[in-house]
């Protein structure tokens, strides 16, 4: 893998540290009036998630690391391991709890999801922004009431648990914004 | 590349300001009798300081039919010298300096210095003069409190409870764990100007200056760069820096004016230059028979016109108040 030295550090670029990739997430020069000058650094470790702040001596270099972001059909999961496809050369990944994370809850069958290598393997998984999902529990709500006001648990068919509006009933297909966990809208099927 | 950029980046606000603030500086300086001055931007020699880096470009023409290296200054200061060993009396300059490798949110590789010498002051004189200049110019936008001065050591002290002057390595590795600076891979083991850097940068600047001017002065004698001694226990070099919201505005000397001790200390960066793999630099045997022929007592300062249009402008970078930023120039 290439190295990059400090002149070459900008936000998104990946790097290798104490054996974890890390993204720069942000990048300032910083120089006394005279003397030496660093790189001040925060960094998101992509298997933690958890942004650091590092400092290097400028002109020094660091280790690239080999990360790419793919985007892969979701095919089935096993009881222990997840199982994606490429569309284009129909390779199978696998990905581990570590990797799925809390997108395990969104996943639905040939949903197409964004996904981080490192070194080939999956590190991370991005769900979809919106999953459309089927409602499989939720209390009988008040007709007529349409104000979404007030709300109610329901569980979906990945078993995840959405707050819906009170009129939303059990059976009914909604859209859920995966990044807040919030329900969007009824789909009409 | 976008269909507007060939704009400039700054809106007509602050072209004006700029203006008004160079203005005013030649209106102080013309009051107080010291003369402007414009000296060249290329030499045969430069800075051997291994912390900066200078830009190169050939010459062929005329007296160099096979092309000679040329340097663009990183600052004005040794003609400016000359000048001072010439008879020249007080002097100041506002040029356009060049520093490769020095791009930021507060870096630009070109920039603008104001530059001035006061002959028969020294460091505290002049850090009394700076006051005055940056308070007018600065009076009115930014609101000052009653400026402060701070020892290199005291500053340490207060901020990390550590002098600066007798730290050992491994105490100022310690320290900058103890108050959660990151360590950089490669830090010398037998050196410690480069921590003293690190704290300073990390800890301290964003300290110093919170509302009014700050000035830092006597520093290590290590890094006295081109002030004169004070002898005692430790040795200081009569420098300061000056700093408001956290931001290095100016450093200023009280000159050092000993040819011999002069040549040592280029000869020193350059065999720091060796160490680092870095190309030395041609030393200014103008610069050094200037000092043999006699500078006279005097006291200079550099400060970024640029850095203080921006906190003039209460704005956060560079970019905002120069016309074309490096990227787009």
């Amino acid at each position: 893998m290439a190295t990059y030295s400090t002149n070459e550090f900008k936000s998104g670029l990946k790097i290798m540290m104490d054996g974890d990739p890390y993204a720069i997430v942000e990048n300032e020069f910083v120089k006394p009036g005279k003397g030496q000058a660093f790189n001040r650094v925060k960094v998101r470790n992509l298997k933690s998630g958890r942004v650091i702040e590092r400092t290097f001596k400028s002109g020094d270099s660091v280790e690239g690391a080999d990360v790419t972001d793919v985007d892969l059909q979701y095919l089935y999961n096993d009881g222990e391991y997840w199982h994606f496809m490429d569309p284009q050369s129909y390779e199978q990944l696998t990905a581990d709890a570590a990797a799925v994370g809390d997108a395990a809850k969104w996943l639905k069958e040939e949903a197409v999801c964004q996904v981080t290598l490192w070194n080939g393997v999956p590190l991370s998984v991005a769900a979809p922004n919106f999953v459309v999902m089927t409602i499989v529990e939720t209390d009988p709500g008040v007709r007529g009431d349409t104000s979404g006001g007030g709300g109610k648990p329901a569980t979906l068919d990945t078993g995840a648990v959405v707050r819906v509006p009170l009129f939303v009933q059990n059976g009914e297909v909604i859209k859920v914004d995966t990044r807040t966990g919030e329900y969007v809208s009824r789909v009409k099927e | 590349m976008a269909a507007s950029c060939w704009r400039p980046g700054v809106d007509p606000a602050i072209l004006r300001l700029r203006a008004e603030l160079l203005a005013r500086i030649r209106a102080f300086f013309a009051t107080r009798g010291v003369l402007e001055v414009d000296t060249p931007a290329l030499s045969v020699a430069a800075i051997g300081d291994p912390h900066l880096a200078s830009f190169a470009t050939v010459y062929s023409g005329p007296g160099s039919r096979y092309g000679r290296t040329l340097y663009l200054h990183t600052s004005p200061e040794f003609p400016m010298k000359r000048l001072l060993a010439a008879g020249s009396g007080c002097i100041y300059q506002i040029a356009r300096v060049f520093r490769d490798g020095e791009a930021g949110r507060l870096h630009n590789p070109e920039f603008t210095l104001l530059e001035w010498y006061r002959v028969g002051f020294d460091h505290r004189r002049l850090m009394d003069e700076v006051t005055e200049l940056a308070t007018e110019l600065l009076g009115g936008r930014v609101s000052l409190a009653e400026p402060e001065r701070l020892s290199y050591r005291a500053a340490f002290q207060h901020h990390l409870d550590l002098d600066p002057h007798r730290a050992t390595v491994a105490e100022l590795a310690v320290c900058a764990e103890r108050f959660g600076v990151p360590i950089p891979p490669g830090m010398p083991a037998d050196e410690t100007d480069p921590w003293l850097d690190l704290l300073l940068t990390h800890r301290i600047e964003p300290r110093l200056g919170v509302g009014r001017l700050t000035f830092l002065y006597d520093y290590p004698a290590s890094q006295a760069a081109l002030a004169r001694l004070r002898p005692g226990d430790p040795p200081v070099g009569e420098r300061f820096e000056l700093y408001l919201d956290g931001i290095e505005l100016a450093n200023g000397f009280h000159e050092l004016g000993d040819a011999g001790e002069q040549r040592r200390r280029f000869e020193a960066e350059n065999a720091a230059r060796r160490a680092r793999g870095l190309p030395e630099m041609p030393l200014d045997e103008h610069l050094l028979a200037a000092l043999a022929a006699g500078l006279p007592d005097c006291a200079g300062v550099a400060l970024g016109f640029d850095r203080l249009a921006m906190l003039a402008a209460g704005k956060q970078s560079l970019a905002e108040v120069l016309t074309f930023p490096f990227e787009r120039a």
